[in-house]
């Protein structure tokens, strides 16, 4: 029987989407051996946003807050103190949430003062304590059984539904925990303003590569993107030669997507791509080179040069849309 | 200022993976050095020399969990440049990443280092964890994921720029610290040290070691360590039970004009 713990992050009041995964993974593991879910808030003035999130419960049995003027902004030193605070307050033995910057900072540095496994990014849940991963860019899965009283585990949020709200639950606030960021000052976080979905909650990507060649010809994909409401990405070799920002990467080292439509432009598809975003639902390819990699993942191959095909591609959709 | 490096030898990354009865087969793999790795010991390089200078501001120690005879790796950083190497003699996919951790916080302790700087993950395992924990151990600040690093030696600290879901974090460490680096590291002008000229831009990537280097490499100290002496006992909490190549994608279809895909997509695939 799990006691398992999921930490939740939010912002201006509210729970970041991104979370949800990692609920559903929670609540499976819980389920499959019998336990319970609680969810965790942690912040300098949690309330309110655990009473929002309380009110939709997702299947949670409670919510737990932890306030501590240190605890924002974000740092992984007294986040790190506050999780292992809640784990003994609350006697938890599965403790995770989606594997987001903030808990893959966080997480192993609490797993490591509990001297407790974790296991990361997780993309599906066999057994109480046997979970599925990802290894070498995607190309193999292992079933990895953790035999531990305490267990951590990240989750990947595109293979995991997100929760749905269900009955509202109670709010219960543990004992303030003392935590210690060691010294360390975050300066702020300069956000890549876009008035896009994230990257990795978009149910469109348009990705352009290396064949892109300069940033002002993202113009056009930009134009696409926007037409069907989704999100701009883009291969390391677009990033690396600084046609767009790195944190548009997709790939094994940027962002791991699923949308229901992943169109690679230009993008030659390197197996560090590759593990980024085939586990898109449908995936077109657009590469004027026929030997390209990216065309053995795609479900819809054109062979064209971008120059040629995307402004076509946007007058057709504006023209069905019209219709 | 003293600077440990971790290093690991991976299989070829890219070479196609063999699936055995017993779990992946390495018994034909090419061993190559961890990438983030590489970006490590070129960023422990680029904050210890003065570029333009003699002066060396730091010692940069490269640390490897490896058969003590399957060495080649370290021996590639020190000709890179790293000054000396310790090798803890054991087989790292035997251990697990408590134990590793525990080895690398044990060294860093022993050997009284400044700064931890490790690849954010390895392109084998991609666990993602180990740095973060080694901080844990030893109750240091923590910088992952970093973009860009500058050092101020005067204020004994580190200016990071960590790559976040958000964007681009600033965070100030204190020094002893960790960081572990992510790619955009070895950019021309990612590590400041305050003493190699703010104008100096290198080569993108990490250096490919001199004719020299290669010579000298074999001069350098090497020293081995067990498990034991370290103190640290070998757990096993994890257990790989199955390893599967991931389901294949349906084979795709190809379509001759912009016109086709569109037909198709808002007519089969239902997605426009």
């Amino acid at each position: 029987m799990s006691k398992v713990l999921v930490i939740l992050e939010v912002a201006a009041g509210k729970l970041r989407p991104h979370c949800l995964p990692g609920i559903t993974a929670g609540a499976e593991i819980a389920a499959k051996s019998g336990g319970t879910l609680q969810l965790l808030v942690l912040g300098a003035d949690p309330g309110q946003a655990a009473q929002a999130i309380a009110q939709a419960g997702y299947g949670a049995t409670g919510v737990l807050t932890l306030a501590a003027a240190g605890l924002e902004p974000f740092t992984a030193e007294a986040w790190g103190d506050a999780i292992v605070h809640a784990v003994k307050t609350t006697g938890a033995t599965v403790i995770g949430g989606s594997a987001s910057s903030t808990l893959r900072d966080a997480l192993p540095r609490a797993a490591a003062l509990l001297d407790a496994p974790l296991a990361s990014d997780i993309v599906q849940v066999k057994s109480a304590n046997t979970f599925t991963r990802p290894v070498s860019a995607g190309r193999a899965l292992l079933d990895v059984q953790v035999n531990a009283p305490i267990t951590f585990f990240t989750a990947r949020g595109t293979e995991f539904e997100p929760a749905q709200p269900g009955n509202a639950v109670g709010v219960s606030p543990l004992p303030a925990p003392t935590v210690d960021a060691r010294g360390v000052q975050v300066k702020g976080v300069q956000k890549t303003e876009s008035s896009r979905p994230a990257l990795t909650e978009a149910k469109v990507v348009v990705s352009g590569g290396r064949g892109m060649r300069e940033g002002a010809n993202f113009k056009v994909l930009e134009q696409l993107t926007d037409l069907l409401g989704g999100a701009l990405g883009a291969s390391r070799a677009a990033t690396d030669a600084g046609m767009v920002p790195a944190d548009l990467q997709v790939g094994q080292t940027g962002k791991i997507v699923a949308p229901e439509l992943y169109i690679a432009v230009a993008v030659s598809g390197a197996i560090q791509h590759l593990a980024g975003m085939k586990g898109s639902k449908v995936i077109v390819a657009i590469n004027k080179d026929e030997e390209a990699p990216i065309f053995q993942v795609a479900d819809y191959s054109l062979v064209a040069k971008w120059e040629d095909a995307i402004p076509r591609l946007i007058e057709l959709i504006k023209a069905r849309r019209s219709a | 200022m003293k600077i440990l490096v971790t290093v690991k030898r991976i299989p070829d990354p890219d070479e196609s993976l063999k699936f055995g009865a017993a779990g992946l087969d390495y018994s034909a793999s090419k061993w190559v050095p961890n990438a983030f790795d590489e970006y490590a010991v070129e960023t422990a390089l680029r904050l210890a020399e003065v570029v333009g200078g003699t002066q060396r501001l730091a010692e940069v120690v490269v640390l490897s969990i490896c058969p003590e005879n399957q060495r080649q790796h370290v021996t590639q950083f020190l000709a890179m440049g790293a000054d000396r190497g310790i090798i803890v003699d054991a087989d790292p996919d035997k251990l697990d990443t408590i134990a590793v951790s525990k080895l690398i916080a044990a060294v860093f302790k022993k050997e009284a280092c400044d700064l931890l700087v490790s690849g954010k993950l390895t392109q084998d395992n991609e666990g993602n964890q180990v740095p973060q924990r080694v901080a844990a151990l030893l109750g240091l600040p923590q910088a992952c994921f970093a973009a860009a690093v500058e050092w101020d030696q005067t204020g004994r600290a580190l200016t990071v720029s960590r790559e976040v879901d958000d964007g681009v974090e600033t965070k100030r460490i204190p020094l002893p610290g960790v960081v572990s680096v992510d790619l955009r590291i070895v950019l021309p002008r990612s590590v400041r040290n305050g003493s190699t000229p703010a104008t100096h831009a290198y080569n993108e990537g990490p250096r490919l070691a001199s004719l020299k280097g290669i010579t000298m490499a074999k001069r350098k100290h090497v020293a081995v360590l067990k498990p034991a002496d370290l103190g640290v006992a070998v757990g096993a909490t994890e257990h790989t039970v199955a390893v599967t190549a991931p389901p294949k994608r349906k084979a795709g279809q190809k379509v001759k004009t912009v016109e086709e895909l569109v037909e198709k997509l808002a007519k089969e695939a239902k997605v426009l």
